[in-house]
């Protein structure tokens, strides 16, 4: 499998999934540690995968996503942001709010 | 190397002519930067393609010779 079609796979069967530096219990980057706490705030289940542990994955996420930077955090097979976007919609609700419309179960239903 | 704040405002408005660019220097130490960047060509485009617009500006420099930069876009009010 190649790894475009291995990063797929990931990203189609898991609901949430975060490309990170790290892991979401010990990330080794501050960008990567900010979605953690977001994540881990509103309670939303996901799946971390670590970067560093494949040069080829921490390319091929970039090529896969067409964006230079990693946390990358996927919704339902959608890329949703980096670090800053997903910064941003936490704190206007509208990373909640995307979740719940997709039917991620959080601790902060929105109404 | 890192890239000083003027070489970054340049590139953006190479791309992007109409932007209004602010950046900050937020550690001091010349690698880690926020930029603000208000343009026409972000309208009707997702936070995503806003900000892959400004990384095709950078050329390539985003996630290598500038390891942090914090981006806000947004079109004119």
């Amino acid at each position: 499998m190649s790894i475009q079609d291995w990063i797929k796979n990931e990203v189609d069967t898991n609901d949430v999934v975060l490309f990170m530096k790290g892991t979401p219990s010990f990330p080794q980057c501050g960008f990567s540690g900010q979605v953690v706490q977001i994540l881990d705030y509103v309670g939303a289940p996901y799946k971390g995968i670590n970067v560093l542990e494949d040069d080829e994955l921490r390319q091929g996420i970039k090529d896969f996503s067409n964006w230079p930077t990693i946390p990358q955090l996927y919704v339902k097979g959608e890329f949703v942001g980096g670090c800053d976007i997903i910064r941003e919609m936490f704190q206007n609700k509208e990373l909640q709010g995307v979740l719940s419309e997709k039917g991620i179960e959080t601790n902060q239903q929105t109404a | 190397m890192p890239m000083n704040a003027n070489e970054i405002e340049t590139l953006i408005k190479a791309a992007l002519p109409d932007a209004q660019v602010e950046i900050r220097d937020l550690a001091g130490d010349g690698d880690h930067y926020a930029a603000n960047v208000v343009s026409e060509s972000f309208r009707g485009k997702s936070r995503v393609q806003q900000h892959q617009l400004v990384y095709e500006a950078l050329k390539g420099n985003m996630g290598g010779a500038l390891h942090a930069l914090a981006l806000q876009t947004r079109a004119p009010d």
